[in-house]
């Protein structure tokens, strides 16, 4: 064939081929929406804009670092959408009625309401964690599964209907406040992010979620006891959800059995696009997090350049497979610069 | 070496000799990325011969019968087909000119039948749908005609191993065969079972079918071959006649050098024991009544061939394996049933045999790996966080020692070659303080630079007082290297021989069946 013209045409890039081995799909990504959004809309390259693209995109953000453990350790979790709903309505229903009872405990209302939430959303996390780690379900049908338990609980606790009568202070303090103009949920992510890089980077347990998804016979024969870490991955991404759940419902003002749907895809779109292998053992928090980002800014950009909802979540669609697509070019590309 | 039972199978030089060669190999190379896994061989098979491709892990000789049987393309060489040019497209183009292989893997799908695996990818139909009953005709004529005592009804995967490699065996007799490829078949087989294959071989034979026969058994060779071709480093050594080719020439043409230049001299001072095996018998039954006995300053060998359970009784001492009865002593504590993690703990380190399913995390750095073992303590971990620049030392220190290339401990182990991730698999057990090294085929597929530093370091643990049981297949470096060994054959341990005693034909009479009468 003509191989010879398609090296000949791929000498000319091979700064640029070296450059997309390294830092991936991603960065490219970021710089083209930047250009094209903002040629569409003088409103999008604002400090003002770009604040409230941070604040929408930490709850996708949050699940996304979850969702990325999940994947790290070689499956990946579809309940997290679900798990958002069930924390937001536990978190709701603790709190209106302590609410209602003890309106100037606030403290209190909000501290058993948060904890009841993420607790209920953790113990999804849980059973996930047992199933996929003790009971070697397939992490699909195990989180699916879960996804479906949890929703109809959700359901059935509000009948479908919204859960008012929360304290304002809730959606004042973890929504509306601001701290040198940076929303507070702006705070939360970040500090999650630095836990988990910690974690990741410089703990044993974060470079266990590496190696047990690289090879979990090496990692057996290597001492780890590779179980709970798996247990473990589910566990945590449980509670990351269950976070943003908490942070949702903040912002909501109102305990919803309904929200999260679009989570699970998102999350998975997000790390996918920060250059998580999908086979697990590969991925950086800081680009899941970029990833997250990424998706926020594409979503705000269509909004301000009107582009309707539903044709939004087409375009999400197709990203998110030229992502994997230029993910397996990178692989492709790296093998053929190898030296 | 033992005397077996089949009949002597004759060189058909004393018949006429047709010299028709169906499948030629001329010069072929194949490049794999980092190895050149076959460099400008040779190859020529006869029309009703049965030629042996004999040679070590690593040399050559499963890539040359994959290339053979359409599986990979030759990056160079060419290959003639009853003396015409042929470029194969893939195993099926191939099997449609009657070239069929059975490889140690098998190309069954499990969850169909005998007759659709038979007939899967050539469905007979009718009128657009499937003849099922014009496919279980066949089937049964088939295996009939073979005397395989399968139903062609029968789900696969229910099958034991032999029969499952039946059913590759008729599949490539569906079409009319002109060359079959086999592939070490008696590996997993009885005594009873290889019998019946090698009369079928016989037939095939008759038949005027090439056969292409892999085995690194040495007494199938002088039983079933005509002509035997060595391969060693990918490069054809010789081919001979059978009758010209006696033990030891093979071996010496196999392993091709000096032996005094591969293996080092060892120092054995045998000291206190460190492993004491008594009455082991695993939970499947693989290994029946082991015992045995490492002491420190020791090479200790297990012998034996693929399947003999040499490797489950390495996987066994390092509280691998689920045990039904028996009692492991490590170091003088009793650690019967007790995990990987507090083996590692009490300074035992396993190497497993294949690096690529058990050993390493090839996504991950060299640096990664080489801990990973050893992250729970000092001076991998400080105050529950991970301490990554002794990490780095550590690690950059073991590389330096087994002069890994290139020396970038940053890389991933997928990157490296076969003989450096064989290092990064070994260096997992230098970082740390071991007293026992359990090592299952160390060796394997590595190129000879790489062997000889292997058998350097196994050199250095030993005389440091350290002990090593050595597992493995390769007979030069059990009678080389190893002050003791043990002889199992199908689960049992066969034989004890120390010093003196270990002799290629005394390890080689307890490989096989016992001429019972």
């Amino acid at each position: 064939m003509d191989q010879k013209e398609t090296q000949r045409l791929m000498g000319y890039s091979v700064p640029l081929q070296r450059l997309f081995v390294r830092i991936g799909v991603l960065p490219f990504l970021l710089v083209i929406a930047l250009i094209v959004f903002g040629s569409l809309s003088s409103r999008f390259l604002t400090t003002e804009n770009l604040i409230t693209v941070a604040r929408q995109a930490t709850y996708l953000a949050i699940v996304a670092m979850g969702q990325m453990l999940a994947l790290l350790t070689g499956g990946f979790d579809l309940s997290v959408g679900k798990i958002v709903a069930i924390t937001s309505v536990i978190t709701a229903l603790t709190m209106a009625p302590l609410h209602a009872a003890h309106p100037d405990a606030t403290a209190i209302t909000l501290t058993l309401g948060i904890l009841a939430g993420i607790g209920a959303g953790t113990f999804v996390g849980v059973v996930n964690g047992v199933g996929v780690a003790v009971f070697n379900v397939s992490p699909f049908m195990m989180t699916l599964g879960t996804a479906t338990i949890s929703f109809g609980i959700a359901l059935t606790l509000t009948s479908g209907v919204p859960v008012y009568g929360l304290p304002d202070a809730f959606g004042t303090i973890f929504n509306f406040s601001r701290i040198l103009d940076i929303p507070s949920p702006v705070y939360v992510t970040a500090g999650l992010f630095v836990a988990m890089y910690i974690l990741l980077n410089w703990t044993r347990m974060g470079r266990y979620f590496y190696a047990v998804g690289g090879n979990l016979k090496a990692s057996r024969l290597s001492g780890i006891d590779t179980r709970f870490y798996l247990f473990m991955a589910y566990v945590l991404c449980g509670a990351l959800a269950s976070v943003a759940g908490a942070l949702l419902t903040a912002r909501l003002e109102t305990g919803e059995a309904n929200i999260g749907a679009s989570m699970p895809l998102d999350s998975i779109a997000a790390c996918v696009i920060g250059g998580v292998s999908l086979r697990g053992g590969i991925g950086s928090v800081g680009n899941v997090v970029l990833g997250a980002i990424f998706i926020g800014l594409i979503q705000n950009g269509m909004d301000l350049a009107q582009i309707q909802s539903y044709l939004q979540e087409v375009v999400i669609g197709v990203l998110l497979i030229l992502a994997v697509i230029a993910d397996q070019l990178r692989q492709f590309v790296m093998l053929r610069l190898k030296d | 070496m033992a005397t077996e039972t089949l009949a002597p199978a004759e060189g058909v030089g004393a018949g006429p000799t047709p010299p028709t060669p169906i499948l030629q190999a001329q010069a072929v190379s194949k490049q794999f990325p980092g190895v050149l896994a076959l460099d400008r061989v040779d190859f020529e098979l006869r029309a009703g011969e049965v030629h042996v491709l004999f040679g070590e892990n690593g040399a050559g000789k499963s890539t040359l019968i994959q290339i053979l049987a359409g599986v990979h393309v030759p990056t160079d060489g060419s290959i003639r087909f009853r003396d015409e040019p042929l470029a194969l497209q893939g195993v099926h183009h191939a099997r449609t000119l009657g070239i069929s292989a059975v490889f140690q893997e098998f190309s069954l799908v499990p969850t169909l039948t005998v007759e659709e695996n038979l007939f899967l990818g050539a469905e007979l139909t009718s009128r657009g749908f499937l003849d099922k009953s014009e496919v279980h005709r066949r089937a049964d004529d088939i295996l009939k005609r073979l005397g395989f005592p399968l139903r062609p009804r029968q789900r696969v995967q229910d099958l034991t191993r032999a029969e499952q490699q039946m059913v590759e065996i008729a599949k490539a007799f569906r079409t009319d065969l002109s060359v079959l490829i086999l592939d070490e078949p008696t590996a997993s087989l009885t005594d009873r079972e290889a019998q019946r294959l090698f009369a079928m071989i016989e037939q095939a034979k008759a038949r005027g079918v090439g056969v292409v026969y892999v085995t690194h058994r040495m007494s199938e060779i002088s039983h079933l071959g005509d002509r035997v071709t060595v391969l060693r480093d990918g490069k054809r050594v010789a081919t001979l006649d059978v009758a010209e080719a006696d033990d030891e020439r093979l071996l010496q043409l196999m392993t091709g050098r000096v032996i005094s230049q591969v293996f080092p001299k060892i120092a054995y001072r045998p000291e206190r024991p460190l492993l004491e095996v008594s009455g082991l018998t695993t939970a499947d039954h693989l290994v029946r009544n082991l015992s045995l006995v490492v002491r420190a300053g020791e090479v200790v060998g297990i012998a034996g061939l693929v399947g003999s359970g040499k490797s489950v009784a390495g996987r066994a001492c390092f509280g691998l394996e689920s045990l039904a009865s028996g009692r492991v002593v490590f170091d003088g504590h009793d650690v019967t049933g007790r995990s990987a993690r507090e083996m590692l703990d009490r300074g035992a380190f396993y190497l497993p045999p294949d690096r690529r399913e058990e050993g390493l995390v090839m996504m991950r750095s060299v640096r990664e790996n080489v801990a990973l073992p050893w992250l729970g303590a000092r001076p991998f971990t400080r105050f529950g966080f991970l301490d990554r620049g002794s990490e780095r030392s550590k690690v950059r220190d073991v590389a330096d020692r087994l002069n890994l290339q290139p020396r970038n401990i940053e890389r991933d182990p997928e990157r490296l070659s076969g003989g450096n991730q064989q290092k990064v698999l070994l260096a997992k057990g230098l970082v740390s303080a071991v007293k026992l090294f359990i090592l299952d085929e160390p060796t394997v597929g590595v190129d000879v630079g790489t062997r000889v530093a292997i058998y350097g370091f196994i050199r250095d643990l030993c005389e440091s007082g350290a002990g090593v049981l050595l597992i493995s297949s390769d007979l030069p470096e059990i009678l080389h290297l190893t002050n003791r060994t043990y002889v199992m054959y199908r689960g049992d341990l066969r034989a004890e021989l120390a010093g003196e005693e270990i002799t290629q034909d005394r390890v080689l009479a307890n490989f096989f069946e016992r001429t019972r009468a």
